[in-house]
């Protein structure tokens, strides 16, 4: 081994303690957990459970909801970032702060305040009925977790596509300006295809934690809406099925894995 | 040659800083013209403001008898070559050539055949379904370039098309849009600050500095007769000095009197001349109108590179034989070699003449 690759591994080495410690190991024991029984035998039933009516129906109201979260956040943020991008050429970057602050934020502290303002006596409806108009249902509802989503997550769809934005050339869309593309079929066949990129790693950035989340729909949807998410979490504290919990996780990881795979595929595409 | 292009007192700022001030051009048929100055000069405002890209303050921009001021890129009969090419990354060679014909609903068998002619007239047959990241530098100026004729425009407006290249592929790249602009017969808008690519490519030069036209002519006129001393410090190297005009043909340089060809110029006035370097010539001692002293010898390849002391100012002179540093040697110059112009009389062309 020379001088060199020494150093290499010198200054790998907390990466590769915390890769050990907190990825690896923990994955192992997630495989180990939920492929055995309570005996330790070798067992296909936790991760088959995932075919119990209730867990299903929790799956898929879990992917439901990412997807519909997924969708908000990229309609939400495409546009802003090129509303973003156009006034970062203005050299306003007060605009791009105003956003960035709330995101600053503990995700669990505005999920609690997006609780505050939804409930059945919260903030929203008491602003609603100050204006005359009638309360809305919103918290303990797919919508209201929905939004507690977006709201939380708007943030990963964001950075990518401004990203991804931010890098195409002026001269590029000149360019297609200039052999006789009108705004529309600009959009369409120069920028959109060269943000895409960014566009799919926001929408996995988003989908992701989306499908796996519990908080959100704990704290928004009251634990009457039981995501996948929740279920897991619930094997774990409540019933201290470790083997159950992990059987499900085993299945989530599956779908999330999945998605990485098709998104990779999608980028190498475009590269 | 027919007017194709009109520039009708052209102005332009961006807050308080002026780029151009009452610019006025005529660009003809199937003329190869270049705007030449140095950065900040307003050469590439002007372009852009050809291709739309900028709307002027004041003036007009008349296009084949039209005013097409106000009109945007996508409706005006020229394309444009950008700077760093402006390529579609996303898409394949044919698929960047073919944009414009798409755009237009060509049909897909003139579009082939369009792409076919224009890879064979940039010398990249068969490159179709390469992907552009992969090209180098050189072949992706070739496809910008294929990408904008394709279009069949009246005018290729080309934004320092060059800068990015290296020497030789860029001393190749000039001969070869030489060629392109005559098997197109169309006319060439080329923006650069290298005078010796204007030089060689051009029909009309057009030397520009700080938003102002400083001289129009062909690359001949511009290098043999600078009408200010900025466009003789910016074409080539020369000689620049102060002097006296005697009288008719007779200048005087640092007291030193030498027989010149303009007249008009009055009696014991002060102008600016410029002598190209490969006019001075070297004598031996006493030879020559005025002795000076070799300070400095340089190799340049095709000749040597002289600088000689007259009287406390340098002359630089180039020829093919050397002369030692420590030499004394006699200077002389055909009278038709000195170029006598007027001193900047203005503040605005005083401004404009500061070399900086």
């Amino acid at each position: 081994m020379n001088k060199n690759s020494k150093a290499t591994l010198f200054l790998g080495l907390p990466y590769y303690l915390w890769a050990a410690f907190f990825i690896v190991i923990p994955l192992f024991m997630v495989v180990w957990y939920g492929l055995t029984d309570k005996t330790g035998a070798f067992t296909l039933a936790n991760v088959l459970s995932i075919m119990r009516p209730a867990h299903m129906k929790a799956l898929i109201l879990s992917i439901v909801l990412s997807l519909g979260a997924t969708v908000v956040c990229l309609l939400l943020a495409y546009p802003l970032c090129m509303f973003l991008v156009e006034s970062q050429k203005k050299a306003d970057s007060f605009l791009v702060m105003l956003l960035i602050v709330p995101m600053w934020m503990n995700f669990l502290l505005r999920t609690y305040a997006w609780q505050s303002i939804l409930e059945k006596t919260g903030i929203l409806n008491a602003f609603l009925n100050a204006i005359g108009l009638p309360s809305q249902h919103l918290i303990n509802t797919p919508g209201g977790i929905i939004l507690g989503m977006v709201y939380d997550f708007l943030p990963f769809m964001i950075l990518p596509i401004y990203n991804a934005l931010e890098k195409i050339d002026v001269n590029v869309v000149n360019a297609a300006h200039d052999l006789g593309a009108n705004g529309t079929q600009t959009f369409t066949r120069v920028i959109f295809p060269l943000s895409l990129p960014g566009v799919i790693s926001g929408i996995t950035m988003v989908f992701v934690p989306a499908l796996t989340t519990f908080v959100i729909s704990s704290l928004l949807g009251g634990g009457k809406i039981l995501l996948i998410g929740n279920v897991i979490e619930q094997e774990f504290t409540l019933a201290y099925d470790w083997h159950l919990g992990s059987g499900l996780s085993l299945v989530l990881l599956i779908f999330i894995i999945l998605n990485i795979v098709v998104s990779t595929a999608f980028d190498r595409a475009e590269v | 040659m027919k007017e194709l292009i009109h520039l009708k007192n052209i102005s332009k700022s961006y807050g308080d800083k002026v780029i151009l001030d009452d610019l006025s051009l005529v660009i003809h048929e199937n003329e190869f013209v270049t705007l030449l100055g140095p950065s900040g000069c307003g050469k590439t405002t002007t372009l852009r403001i050809l291709g739309g890209f900028e709307t002027p303050d004041k003036g007009q921009v008349i296009f084949d008898g039209r005013d097409i001021t106000n009109l945007p890129p996508n409706k005006r009969n020229l394309n444009m070559v950008f700077q760093n090419y402006a390529l579609f990354t996303h898409m394949t060679v044919a698929d960047n050539i073919a944009f414009g014909l798409k755009i237009k609903k060509k049909d897909s068998s003139y579009i082939n055949e369009k792409i076919r002619y224009a890879l064979k007239l940039v010398n990249l047959e068969g490159f179709e379904n390469r992907s552009v990241k992969t090209l180098s530098g050189g072949q992706q100026q070739r496809i910008a370039i294929a990408r904008a004729i394709v279009n069949e425009p009246r005018v290729l407006l080309l934004d320092e098309p060059l800068g990015a290249l290296d020497l030789k592929l860029r001393q190749d790249m000039q001969y070869e849009l030489i060629r392109l602009k005559n098997e197109l017969g169309i006319t060439f808008v080329y923006v650069t600050h290298d005078q010796q690519e204007a030089l060689t490519m051009s029909d009309t030069i057009v030397v520009m500095n700080q938003g102002y036209i400083q001289q129009t002519g062909s690359p001949e006129k511009i290098y043999n007769e600078p009408e200010n001393a900025f466009v003789a410090d910016f074409i080539g190297d020369s000689n620049l000095f102060p002097a006296v005009m005697v009288r008719d043909r007779l200048v005087a340089i640092d007291g030193t009197e030498f027989d010149c060809v303009d007249t008009g110029f009055g009696t014991n006035r002060p102008v600016d001349i410029v002598i190209r370097p490969e006019d001075v010539k070297l004598k031996n001692e006493n030879m020559g109108t005025v002795n000076g002293k070799v300070t400095d010898l340089i190799f340049k390849g095709v000749h040597y590179e002289m600088c000689v002391d007259v009287k406390g100012r340098e002359w630089v002179a180039h020829s093919t034989r050397p002369r030692y540093v420590g030499e004394t040697v006699g200077i002389t110059v055909d009278p038709y070699n000195i170029q006598v112009m007027n001193k900047p009389a203005s503040e605005d062309e005083e401004a404009a003449a500061v070399n900086e």
